[in-house]
């Protein structure tokens, strides 16, 4: 499976050579036939990565859990373990409705409330599919920078958060919840047949989530590749601009969207030359600070800490924003 | 048989619902099938990953969907 995997990713662009060039006798200098040429290779370039990695993801992912973090997390003191609680955010897969059981659950077992919220930050901020298709269509070194910054705003601002005595704005219910029996742990019963099933199972439910946006955006993308004319963001929104990260975050902030569905957004928006930091930013802000997400977490957490979590994630945001703008 | 689905009411829950569902109907089991929303009681049963499953008050599995095999075993074990 592989080999096929591998062959084909290799095959791509000569394939699409010889159909677009050769059969269809479109100029590979034209832009219609850059354009085409660029949607059909990068159509399959990034579907193919999409399978590949979240195939991957999925069984490495599936010898993690909740509770085996939680056993990780548990008693460690606050700094380090923000790194490490934003590192198992990104590992560990749950459905964004496991939030509060998985936050009473940390709290439960003495994992720090700072270090409980890094993991809770850095679950949805550092998403695979964003991860494949940052790389498929910026490349390696944007799709490294967006893992390295997910994971400092995540480890960051929860540690920020835990130096508030945030104790005071949890819901009392949270503390007296106690944990009875033993909890199952997912992933111990499983074979490794399972796993290969759960795999394809999670590739097939991606894909069949994701492929419109993906469609739509590496269209943009390919309208942009022949027509683009690079000016205005560049003006408005260049390296030269000083309020580039907050504005993007303050129009991403209420937004919400997938990362799948804003990344066609934010090709089109980085093709006509907005700064690389306040692109990231933008897309950041709207996959961190959902609605949905701040409504879950109402459940656990008081207003005011709610309102801390906003306004630390946000900043943290604006400033690696900011950062990469100055640095690259 | 009593078979509790936990779960605030996201997509998987609902999903692993109508798997159990179908399960129990094409094993011939008679179950009493009931979803539970609230987080503290979720939470006391142990469950931290939603969707969960819950038969006889044993919690059976948590934190995924089950495939359809998978979900027949369980149901069947439990029930003898």
């Amino acid at each position: 499976m592989a080999c096929v995997w591998l062959a084909a990713y290799q095959l791509n662009q000569p394939w699409w050579d010889l159909v677009v060039y050769e059969w269809l006798d479109l100029d590979a200098g034209s832009r219609l036939g850059s354009g085409v040429h660029f949607f059909l290779y990068d159509s399959v370039k990034i579907l193919l990565l999409l399978t590949g990695i979240i195939f991957v993801i999925t069984i490495g992912r599936s010898y993690l859990s909740l509770e085996r973090t939680r056993a990780l997390l548990g008693g460690r003191r606050e700094g380090v373990a923000n790194l490490a609680a934003a590192g198992l955010g990104v590992a560990t897969p749950f459905c964004s409705c496991s939030a509060v059981p998985a936050f009473i659950g940390f709290v439960a077992a003495g994992v720090p409330l700072g270090v409980t919220l890094s993991f809770l930050i850095a679950s949805p901020l550092i998403n695979e599919v964003a991860v494949v298709l940052l790389y498929g269509m910026f490349g390696a070194r944007i799709a490294v920078l967006y893992v390295i910054s997910g994971l400092l705003i995540a480890t960051i601002s929860g540690y920020i958060l835990g130096r508030i005595s945030p104790a005071r704005w949890v819901e009392d219910f949270v503390y007296q919840t106690t944990l009875r029996g033993t909890p199952v742990v997912p992933g111990q019963q499983l074979t490794w047949p399972d796993r290969v099933t759960m795999g394809r199972e999670e590739v097939v439910t991606i894909l069949r989530k994701v492929w419109p946006y993906l469609l739509a955006g590496i269209g943009l993308g390919a309208v942009i590749h022949g027509w683009a004319p690079a000016d205005f963001f560049t003006r408005a929104a260049g390296p030269e601009n000083p309020f580039g990260p907050l504005v993007a975050v303050a129009i991403g902030a209420p937004l919400y969207s997938n990362a799948a569905g804003i990344l066609p957004l934010v090709e089109v928006l980085y093709a006509k030359g907005m700064a690389i930091g306040t692109v990231l930013a933008f897309m950041m802000s709207v996959v961190a600070l959902s609605l949905p997400e701040l409504i879950l977490l109402r459940r656990v957490l008081k207003p005011p800490l709610l309102a801390a979590f906003v306004g630390v994630v946000a900043t943290s945001i604006v400033v690696t924003g900011y950062l990469f703008n100055a640095i690259l | 048989m009593i078979v509790k689905i936990l779960g605030p009411g996201c997509t998987n829950c609902h999903t692993l619902e109508r798997l159990t569902r179908d399960a129990l109907t094409e094993l011939n089991l008679t179950a009493e099938v009931t979803s539970v929303t609230d987080y503290p009681t979720i939470v006391g049963y142990g469950v931290m990953s939603t969707p969960a499953l819950v038969v006889n008050d044993h919690v059976v599995l948590a934190g995924h969907i089950p495939t359809t095999d998978q979900l027949r075993d369980l149901l069947i074990n439990a029930a003898v």
